[in-house]
């Protein structure tokens, strides 16, 4: 926030930055956020829910992103989500209940030319398959 | 910082080159990091030391061609290595200065030949991170010659001769936006960059700001200086790390060259940037979002006039320009608008970057002349549709533009030809789609992106978008009637004539656009609850009656 100099504009990169530190945005942290920036916290809220990036719930502990950008979609993501699906049991957004595995969706990450991708805790892996996808998940379900 | 002391840097830069017998550019733009191009830098580095030759080794922007990452090229001989793993580095070394490696060559010469790089002309060249190496070809030119040798009128005026249409997609004349700009009064003035690329299936904003940075800055410095403002953002997406990271260090890096801050090039211009990050809108794109995003605000779009050229950020004349726009300003202003006028067609001028995806070959970034068909840009660069599955649509402009059949690919690529085809320019993503996608189902897919991406503030968009998912998902379902198909045309109408921004205004022209060339797929769902690509759910529900063979 020092960095921005408590700019009530820099509201979204203040979000930013807390949610890179918790990796979600609780009550607590955009009620401290709204108040050191002096916006109303039905401003930082409005924010917080408007854009798909600020998650409201804690993650899991590993998380699989599949990108379901046009690109992807064309070269068959639609089967990576559902075969992710089927086996965490969780829809896209979810965490699985023992809080292990998320399963989430983006729309695009820009690495199109190698499509369809996915990003295993942060790393892009290009030409994802649908069996290559789940062995991942196999691996850290069994890891757990 | 003078021009005497721009070109020491430049010779300086050149000469700590040429020292080296060989370059060995290793990509490293997102495509290319995914295939741990970074391991194959070590190991090349490794390599290297090893052999003792006078080699140097360095990262380098995006090649364009992500089909074949992770990519090497060997300059000055200029061989193009492609599918290059860490095994391979020794082999590699020990042919350099013999005979190039047969085995890892790319053999696309005609995927490089038909292009012509103008803003792409350093990716793959120089190191991003490196400011020097801009400056040792050519950068920071452009503005130290506006600097000294312009003012403000003069360079409007050979932005606008050189016929440059903003890149975003809308193909605005740049030239006749910075008058406006600079005519706004005199009081603060903000320029903006534009780099939310939310077009699923484009990334030539996310290449150029990996590949290139301190160009789109230099670019953005001239239009400051050029419309009168001292302050500008570039507004990135969060997805997109590596082109935060590279324009944070490349700003660090113009900061510290003097190219931004007070007394700019020695004269009395003082202009600097910010980032501001996107979180995942994209309305956001639409420029009346994106100043309200930048507020700090959510991204909602709001009526125009005023346009923000009059009242946009904090309500000061702002200017607007996409990251290629800005991008193409220093080759113009090196080279003259003459040159670049040239380039391209009656009413588009100079080249285009195309990302090139989808079902086909060579899947990757392309930039190409104005004009060219999209035949040649399908078939000859990109190399056909792989598999031996056939050719079905071409789809541009992303979620607002529309798909075009084989009839209409010998379509010269202009802003006004793919308008009058029922498509648009849009930023650039072109995904080619094959027999195996079904087009009601690939208009579903958009109208679902439009109605999770729609910000809610207008009813036409907000409604609309949700009802027509809803009649294409039971088109795709084989449920519906004749009657349905009827509700789906009005509505499209209604949503497109009757919605606050561009989202919601382009929303039904994936929609549209299908139901221009590919009515027949749409009726077999509805009589033969038949889908020929076999993608939809009706595909199981009813055996077609005629069309099995199709």
């Amino acid at each position: 926030m020092r960095r921005h100099g408590f700019a009530r504009n820099a509201l979204i990169e203040t979000l930013h930055t807390a949610q890179s530190s918790f990796g979600y945005l609780d009550d607590v942290a955009i009620r401290f956020v709204a108040r050191s920036l002096h916006v109303p916290l039905s401003q930082a809220y409005g924010v917080v829910t408007f854009y798909h990036h600020f998650s409201l719930k804690p993650a899991g502990k590993h998380t699989c992103t599949v990108c379901i950008g046009t690109a992807c979609y064309i070269k068959g993501a639609d089967k990576l989500v559902a075969e992710a699906q089927k086996y965490l049991k969780i829809k896209p957004g979810q965490t699985t209940p023992d809080g292990n595995i998320s399963l989430m969706t983006a729309r695009c990450v820009g690495a199109c030319g190698r499509a369809p991708v996915s990003l295993e805790d942060g790393e892009l892996v290009g030409l994802m398959e649908p069996a290559q996808l789940l062995k991942k998940l196999e691996g850290w379900a069994a890891n757990d | 910082m003078t021009s005497e002391e721009l070109l020491q840097i430049a010779e300086a830069s050149t000469a700590e080159h040429e020292q080296f017998d060989f370059q060995l550019n290793v990509c490293m733009g997102t495509g290319c990091m995914s295939q741990h191009s970074d391991k194959v830098k070590a190991a090349l580095t490794e390599e290297v030391a090893k052999s003792g030759k006078h080699c140097h080794v360095r990262q380098t922007g995006c090649m364009g061609l992500c089909a074949a990452g992770p990519l090497v090229l060997v300059e000055p001989t200029e061989t193009r290595y492609g599918n290059v793993h860490e095994a391979d580095a020794k082999e590699l070394v020990d042919s350099l200065g013999g005979k190039p490696l047969e085995r890892l060559e790319t053999h696309l010469d005609k995927y490089f030949q038909g292009q012509q790089h103008i803003v792409l002309e350093n990716s793959g060249h120089i190191d991003p991170e490196k400011i020097d190496e801009y400056i040792g070809r050519d950068g920071y030119q452009a503005l130290m010659t506006a600097l000294t040798q312009m003012d403000p009128q003069t360079v409007i005026e050979q932005i606008s001769k050189s016929g440059l249409r903003g890149r975003g997609g809308g193909g605005y004349p740049t030239g006749l936006k910075w008058g406006m700009v600079a005519k706004a009064g005199k009081g603060q003035k903000y320029v903006i960059c534009n780099g939310d690329e939310g077009d699923p299936g484009a990334f030539m904003d996310r290449s150029v700001l990996e590949s290139d940075p301190q160009r789109v800055i230099e670019g953005m410095a001239v239009a400051a200086y050029a419309v009168g403002a001292s302050k500008g953002y570039v507004y990135v997406r969060a997805e997109y790390p590596l082109a935060i990271s590279r324009l944070t260090a490349s700003l660090r890096e113009a900061r510290r060259r003097g190219f931004l801050g007070s007394n700019i090039c020695g004269t009395t211009f003082a202009f600097d940037i910010e980032i501001r990050l996107g979180a995942g809108a994209f309305v956001c794109g639409e420029e009346t979002a994106l100043i309200a995003s930048i507020e700090g605000l959510r991204g909602q779009p709001r009526p125009r006039p005023p346009y923000p050229a009059v009242s946009g950020l904090w309500g000061c004349p702002t200017l607007i320009n996409n990251v290629e726009t800005f991008a193409n300003i220093a080759p113009i202003l090196r080279n003259g608008p003459q040159w670049y006028s040239s380039i391209g067609t009656e009413r588009s001028k100079g080249t285009k970057v195309f990302a090139l995806t989808g079902k086909i070959a060579n899947t990757g970034l392309v930039e190409i002349p104005m004009g060219m068909t999209l035949r040649e840009i399908i078939f000859e660069i990109g190399g056909g549709i792989p598999n031996g599955h056939t050719f079905k649509a071409v789809q541009t402009g992303g979620p607002s533009g529309g798909c075009l059949p084989e009839e209409h690919l010998d379509l010269s690529v202009s802003y006004d030809a793919l308008i009058s085809a029922g498509s648009m320019m849009g930023s650039g993503g072109m995904i080619v789609m094959d027999d195996t996608s079904c087009m009601v189902n690939v208009a579903r897919f958009f109208m679902e992106f439009c109605m999770t991406e729609s910000c809610g503030k207008c009813v036409p968009c907000r409604a609309g978008t949700a009802q027509m998912f809803d009649l294409l998902t039971k088109i795709c379902d084989g449920e519906a009637t004749h009657a349905d198909l009827d509700l789906l045309i009005d509505l499209c109408d209604v949503v497109k004539n009757t919605s606050l921004c561009g989202l919601g205004m382009t929303a039904p022209n994936p929609v549209l656009s299908t139901l221009r060339y590919f009515k027949h797929e749409y009726l077999e769902h509805i009589d033969n609850k038949y889908c020929r690509a076999g993608v939809c759910a009706c595909a199981g529900k009813a055996p077609a009656k005629e069309e099995v063979t199709a």
